[in-house]
Formats: C-alpha cells, sequence, structure tokens
C-alpha cells in the first residue's frame, strides 16, 4: 500500500491548477470560466491544507493556519462566485449574451 | 404708524400682482379674487389710517407735507454724481424711492384706493366666465401699484416709473382681449400716443433737473415760490409745456386724446378703473404737482386752459351723437379732463382737483353700469339695440340716473359743485379770453346734460329694440355688481358736499384742504393782478356772490335744456328713430359721427396707413424718408459689413478646417494612431487574451527563477 506524501498532494494541486488555467484561457462561456477559477482556487486550498499537514507533523496538532487559511479562500471564493454571477447577469442584460469573446470593450 | 409705513401702500397691490404672475395659473378663481381684492382692500385702510394720521400730524407742523425717504435708488446720497445745472454750478443727481404725502397725493390717494377697491369687487362679478380671471387681476394689481408709486413719489424721476407703469398696465388691460385684433391694435394705439407725450414730460424732467437742480417735488416747489425766477421765466415756460405734453398723452387732451375711445376694446370695469376714473387723471396731478411751476408760465397756462376748453367742446360734441354706450362714456371722460384742465389753466387748481374727485365717482359709476347693461345684454354695446331696460335692471338704472344727474350738473348732485366752481374761476378770472373759453365750457355743460340724458333714454327708456334672443336673457347683474354701483351713486350724490361754496352758505372744505399745496399759488396770481377777486374787498366779493348765483343758474339751465332736449328726441325711440342732429343737418352729423375724421387724418399724415395718391407720407413723409435711408443707406451699411464678414468668415474657416485642424491638430493624432498599432496588439479588449498573456508572463518568470 502506497503511503500518500506531501508530494502526491501537491502534483494533484498542479494539476487542478492547470486544469482551471486551461479552463479560464479557452472556454467562451463565463459560467464555465467562473467555475475554472473555483478550480483554481481549490487548487490552492488543496496546496495549503497539504502544507498544513505537513507542518503539523513537525510543529504538533496546533499548527492549523494552513487549513484555517484555506477557509478564507473558501469565503473569498463564494464572494467572488456572487460578485461574478451579478456582473454576468448586468453583461447578459445589456449584450444578450455570455460569450466572453464578445465582449471587447476591455481596452482603451 | 401708517404714516411712517407709508411705502406699505403700493407694495400691497404689488404682491398680490407677483403672487399672480408667478403663481396665478395654479390658484383656483375665489383665492385669486381673495388675494386681489384683499390687496387693494388692504391698501384702501392704509390709506384712510395714513391720511388722518397726516391731518393730525400736519396741524402739529404747519401743515408741511410728509416726506418719508427710504433710500436713494437713482444716483447716489452722497452727492458723487453730479451735473451741470443751467447757472454753471454743480448738482447732484438724486432721486430717491421716496414717498410724499401731502393734501393733494392724500385725495389721490383715497379716490383711487376707494374706486379701486370697488371696481375690483365689481370684477369678480363681471370677470367671472371670462378667461386669464389671473392674469386680469394680476394686471388690476400691477395697476394699482403702478397708480399709488405715482401718486406717492416724492419726485419726478419715480412719478415717471409709476407713470410708465400705468401706461404699462393701460396697454396690458385694453389688450386683454388680445385675440381680437381691434383690441390688440388699441393696445397699441394707446401706447404708442402715450409714447409722445412721455417724450414731452422727460423732456419736461429733464429741464427742471437742469434749471431747478432738484428733482424733489418739495425743492422744485420751495424754489419756485422763492421769487428767484421771474414770472414768463421762458425755460420755465418750456418746462411747463413739455410737462403739459406728457398730461396731454395720458389725460387724453388734444391732440392726443385719439387713443382714449379705442381704449374702450378693454373690459369695462378696466375702462371704468383706468380710463375713467384714476390713470387718465394722471396728467391733472402731475399739473397740479407742478402748479408752482405752471404759475411762474402764464402762457403755459393759457395753454392748458385753451387746448382743455377745446378738449371739452370737441369731444362732447363727438360724443352727442356716438351709439355705442361705452364710447359716448370715453368722448364724455375727454371732454370732462378738458374741464379740469380748463380749470388748471385759469388757476384754479383745488375746483380741477375737486372734479377729478367728484369724477371718479360719477365716470366710475357710469362704465361700471355701462357694464351691467352689456352684461344683461349679452355682451350687446350698440344702443340703437337696447331700449326699455329700466324695469328688468332697476338698481343699474336707477345708480345710473343718479350719475347722469351728476355728470349733467344737476343740483345737488356731486358734478353740479365741481363743474361750476371751475365755470365760476373761469369767468371770474378778468380778460376777455376767459369769457370766450367760459361760453365754451357752458356750451359743453349743455352738450353733456344732452348726450347723457340722450344715452339714458336710449338704454333704458323708448321701445325695447334687442332681438328676442337678447331680450329673454336681460337679468339683473350679481351683488358683486350692484354694491359696488350702489356705494358709487351714494358718492356720486354726496361727495359734492365737500365743497359745497361759501355763496350758498357752504364752508368749501375741499378748497381750505388743499390751501398748502396751492398757497403759493394765490399770491402769484394776485401779483400778477390778474385774479382781482383774490385780493379785492368786501364789496366786489357781494357783488362776485351775485354773479355767482346768476352763473349757477345758468348752468341748471343748460343742463335742464339738454335733459329736455334728450326727452323730446328719444323718450319714444323705436326701432329706426331719427337723431334730431341728422335731420338738422346730415353733413354735420357724418362728421361727428365719423369723429372730424381725426383717425383718417391721422392714418394720412402721421402713421401712413392710408396714401395720399401713390405716396405713404408717415409723420409728414419722414417715414417714407427713414424708409428709404433704412434700406438704403443703414441696410447698406449692414449688408456690407456682412459681406466683408462673410468673405473673412469663409477664409477663416478654411484656415481652420485645413490649416489649423489638419496639419495642427489632426496630423499629430493620426502619426500616434500610426504609431500605436503595434501596442494596441496586446491591448485588443478580450478578457481571455489578458489571461493568456498574464499566465505566459508567470511562466517566463517561473523558467526564469527555475533555470536561472
Amino acid at each position: 500500500m502506497l503511503h500518500i506524501t506531501t508530494l502526491h498532494y501537491l502534483v494533484l494541486g498542479a494539476a487542478l491548477f492547470l486544469l482551471g488555467v486551461i479552463g479560464v484561457l479557452t472556454r467562451r462561456n463565463v459560467v464555465i470560466v467562473l467555475m475554472s477559477i473555483e478550480l483554481i482556487l481549490n487548487a490552492v486550498n488543496l496546496n495549503l491544507v497539504a502544507f498544513s499537514r505537513y507542518w503539523q507533523g513537525i510543529h504538533g496538532p496546533t499548527a492549523l493556519h494552513g487549513q484555517v487559511f484555506a477557509i478564507f479562500v473558501i469565503t473569498d471564493a463564494a464572494a467572488e462566485a456572487a460578485v461574478g454571477l451579478g456582473i454576468l447577469i448586468a453583461f447578459f442584460r445589456n449584450k444578450e449574451t455570455v460569450n466572453v469573446d464578445e465582449v471587447n470593450l476591455l481596452k482603451w | 404708524m401708517f404714516l411712517s409705513h407709508i411705502y406699505l401702500i403700493p407694495l400691497f397691490p404689488a404682491l398680490g400682482a407677483a403672487l399672480m404672475f408667478f403663481f396665478g395659473r395654479k390658484l383656483r378663481k375665489p383665492t385669486v379674487s381673495a388675494v386681489c381684492v384683499g390687496s387693494v382692500v388692504l391698501a384702501f385702510l392704509m390709506s384712510c389710517g395714513a391720511v388722518l394720521e397726516y391731518t393730525t400730524w400736519a396741524a402739529e407742523h404747519h401743515h408741511q407735507p410728509y416726506e418719508k425717504i427710504l433710500y436713494t435708488w437713482l444716483g447716489t446720497d452722497t452727492g458723487h454724481l453730479n451735473y451741470l445745472k443751467s447757472d454753471g454750478t454743480e448738482a447732484p443727481l438724486q432721486a430717491d424711492a421716496g414717498f410724499l404725502l401731502d393734501p393733494l397725493s392724500s385725495i389721490w390717494l383715497l379716490f383711487v384706493t376707494g374706486v379701486g377697491m370697488l371696481i375690483h369687487i365689481y370684477s369678480t362679478g363681471y370677470m367671472a366666465h371670462e378667461g386669464g380671471y389671473y392674469r386680469f387681476f394680476g394686471y388690476l394689481n400691477l395697476f394699482m401699484f403702478s397708480m399709488l408709486t405715482l401718486i406717492l413719489a416724492n419726485n419726478y424721476v419715480l412719478m415717471f416709473v409709476g407713470w410708465e407703469g400705468v401706461g404699462l398696465c393701460s396697454y396690458l388691460l385694453i389688450g386683454f382681449y388680445f385675440h381680437r385684433k381691434s383690441a390688440s391694435d388699441a393696445a397699441n394705439k394707446a401706447f404708442i400716443v402715450n409714447r409722445i407725450g412721455d417724450a414731452g414730460f422727460l423732456l419736461g424732467i429733464f429741464f427742471i433737473a437742469w434749471y431747478m437742480g432738484s428733482l424733489r417735488f418739495i425743492d422744485v416747489t420751495h424754489a419756485a415760490r422763492s421769487g428767484q425766477f421771474a414770472i414768463g421765466d421762458p425755460i420755465i415756460t418750456a418746462a411747463t409745456l413739455l410737462l403739459f405734453v406728457g398730461a396731454c398723452g395720458k389725460s387724453a387732451q388734444l391732440p392726443l386724446y385719439v387713443w382714449l375711445p379705442d381704449a374702450m376694446e378693454g373690459p369695462t370695469p378696466v375702462s371704468a378703473l383706468i380710463h375713467a376714473a384714476t390713470m387718465v387723471t394722471a396728467g391733472v396731478y402731475m399739473v397740479a404737482r407742478s402748479n408752482a411751476l405752471f404759475v411762474l408760465a402764464p402762457k403755459s397756462m393759457l395753454v392748458v386752459a385753451i387746448v382743455g376748453a377745446l378738449t371739452a367742446v370737441f369731444a362732447a360734441s363727438i360724443g352727442l351723437v356716438q351709439n355705442d354706450i361705452k364710447r359716448v362714456l370715453a368722448y364724455s371722460t375727454v371732454s370732462q379732463l378738458g374741464y379740469m384742465f380748463l380749470a388748471l389753466g385759469v388757476g384754479a387748481f383745488s375746483a380741477a382737483v375737486f372734479h377729478v374727485f367728484t369724477h371718479a365717482f360719477f365716470k366710475a359709476l357710469l362704465f361700471l353700469g355701462a357694464g351691467s347693461v352689456i352684461h344683461a345684454m349679452s355682451g350687446e354695446q350698440d344702443m340703437r339695440n337696447m331700449g326699455d331696460l329700466h324695469k328688468r335692471i332697476p338698481t343699474t338704472h336707477a345708480t345710473m340716473f343718479i350719475a347722469t344727474l351728476a355728470i349733467a350738473g344737476i343740483f345737488p348732485f356731486a358734478g353740479f359743485f365741481s363743474k361750476d366752481a371751475i365755470l365760476w374761476e373761469t369767468w371770474s378770472r378778468e380778460g376777455g379770453a376767459y369769457r370766450i373759453l367760459w361760453c365754451v365750457g357752458y356750451a359743453t355743460a349743455l352738450m353733456t346734460a344732452f348726450y347723457m340724458f340722450r344715452l339714458m333714454y336710449l338704454t333704458f327708456h323708448g321701445r325695447p329694440r334687442m332681438s328676442h334672443d337678447v331680450e329673454h336673457h336681460i337679468h339683473e347683474s350679481p351683488m358683486a355688481m350692484t354694491l359696488p354701483l350702489v356705494v358709487l351713486a351714494v358718492m356720486s350724490l354726496f361727495a359734492g358736499f365737500l365743497g359745497w361754496p361759501h355763496s350758498l352758505g357752504g364752508s368749501d372744505h375741499f378748497t381750505k384742504f388743499l390751501e398748502p399745496v396751492f398757497a403759493g399759488e394765490a399770491q402769484t396770481l394776485s401779483e400778477e393782478g390778474r385774479a382781482a377777486q383774490l385780493a379785492s374787498g368786501e364789496k366786489e366779493e357781494e357783488k362776485n356772490t351775485g354773479t355767482e348765483w346768476l352763473l349757477m343758474g345758468l348752468s341748471l339751465a343748460a343742463a335742464g335744456i339738454g335733459w329736455g332736449m334728450a326727452w323730446r328726441s328719444y323718450r319714444h325711440a323705436d326701432k329706426g328713430y331719427a337723431e334730431p342732429i341728422a335731420n338738422l343737418s346730415a353733413p354735420v352729423y357724418t362728421t361727428l359721427l365719423n369723429k372730424y375724421y381725426v383717425d383718417e387724418g391721422y392714418d394720412y399724415v402721421f402713421t401712413g396707413r392710408r396714401q395720399v395718391g401713390d405716396v405713404r407720407l408717415g409723420v409728414l413723409g419722414a417715414g417714407e424718408a427713414s424708409s428709404w435711408f433704412d434700406t438704403h443707406i443703414i441696410d447698406g451699411a449692414v449688408n456690407a459689413a456682412g459681406s466683408i464678414t462673410r468673405g473673412t468668415a469663409t477664409f477663416s474657416s478654411w484656415w481652420d478646417k485645413w490649416i489649423i485642424d489638419g496639419i495642427g491638430v489632426n496630423g499629430p493624432a493620426i502619426l500616434a494612431r500610426m504609431l500605436s498599432y503595434p501596442a494596441r496588439l496586446f491591448e485588443w479588449g478580450l478578457v481571455q487574451w489578458y489571461a493568456l498573456v498574464m499566465t505566459a508572463g508567470l511562466v517566463g518568470f517561473a523558467f526564469y527563477y527555475v533555470y536561472h
């Protein structure tokens, strides 16, 4: 039976992160883009929790900073999702579309 | 308390007017009536209080005028704004927002606010079914404000402000039915003719400022009575003549009377208030106010007297044959104003003021009565279509009958006293010219009685000549209209008693009240030796009393004859009744009916509305000449200037478009745009492109740090 080390978690996190980045960069639907951002954030959370566990092994069970931080990130992700969906609705009302490539006003 | 807050008197109507102009459209009719009638009632109460307070104040202060100066509104009170007087010294240019109360302005104040109040009340009934109700009352209140400013002003300039104000309100109210062309024409006519007079008035004011060095009435009167100016001084003669031109315009004297008959296009309460009782007497007020100047200019006085007498007989003769009920009254007003100027011209200032005072009541009553008749007749004004109304509208008939007795000069109605005072004063000025003027005045009295009783018989007696439709609708006017009629009728009966002459055992309170204002005038006139009765002893006084009785008898006889002639001719007037003057001489009748063709003459000579051959004369050809000058010289210069401007502008436009904009402004912009193309590649607006660039950057940094 293979022992799961921190490195495993980090590899999984990196894979999730990469998936998220690819999603953000390639998908046209804003909803999917937002979901991909969630993926990135969760990859980060995974890293944080993994390192927290690593630190627990060295400093004892009270070293919970990484896990607390992960909870903050989850809260932040919820807020960001709310704002993102709000923008999405305003965007749809104006443009009648949810595709990011049909909006190119973010220039001058 | 009233006296020190005298400025409130004009302020109340001013506030009412302001309220109407800003919020009138939103207010309901009862509110409008309450505000506007209320403001005039307040002004009237204030006036009564102020005059009462003044009489006690004056008894303690040697019958001086009461002057209340709020501030200096023209020039400075520090004397920094000076002008050169005729004698080479400097005088400060200064006109105050100041108020002057003396017996003369007291009388005007009382009857203007009193009659004004009654007419406001009457209007609530008369105008009840008309559109523009708030507009009408706003104008009326503005008029009251202007008139009160005119009366209470303590200097010529502020008086001129009020003078122009009443002119404006007269214009607005004559043109009240502005959708009717005749009404707007009449309004323009009134305004323009008044303007001619105003120009004279203004020049007169300049003369006074230049020669006397002050614009305040008290200063001017004081200077004029100080003896430093000789009697017959040419500058004062010129100044007074110019003032009289102003009075001619406002008070409708020859040759500027033409606007007043046309002013009857306005609503009837307006005719009563402005064109009979108050505004048209402003000219008399102004001359009476300047009495100290006029007595220094005997030639001007003679002109005033002659113009007054001629106007009186001229207008009365036109009034003999007019068929429109309001026009008869209009010519009657012109004629009565002529009487007043006759009195002023012979130096009988208090008699003139007395006639203004009594005339205000009975003429307002006649106009309001005529309004009530017109109201009953569904808008009909032609007396040929009236008749036999006395049973149908009894209150109107009774009150108008009293007014007719008053204007005809039947004892003891108000007109008898004032008219006889004028005729007596004219007679007693020595010199043949004045006896002729007396004859003219006497003839006018006879005509007055005739045309007034003609009006009464045609309107109220004889056979009914209206159509059945109209006859069906005849009704007495509402309480709001009849009440002022009754009050004015009472005044027409009793107002004359104030000036009950000495010869009839009275004490002539009116003249005594006015004495402080005209005191200096008696002095000057007797020095002149042309008013012998003032200087003469008891014996002559007794002889005069006999003559005065004789003259009174004569004028009563004239009134009786006029009444009798009207009674004979019109008592049974039926459809197609005969005019006695037409029977006597058809050309005379036509001439009178067409008002001596004066309007037509003015159209040929001055206005240019009628052509003489192919030429439009217009102000004796000056119109045509100035029109040519205008089209060829002025407009030519204007056009030349225009062409030059246009050429320059075209070049300037080209220069701006291609050089400034093209090279100067757009050039750098185009250059910048070309240079910016590569930079734009990074910024083309797609979110995901930005994300990719960021990711690439991150990856780049990562590789750099890992493999460096």
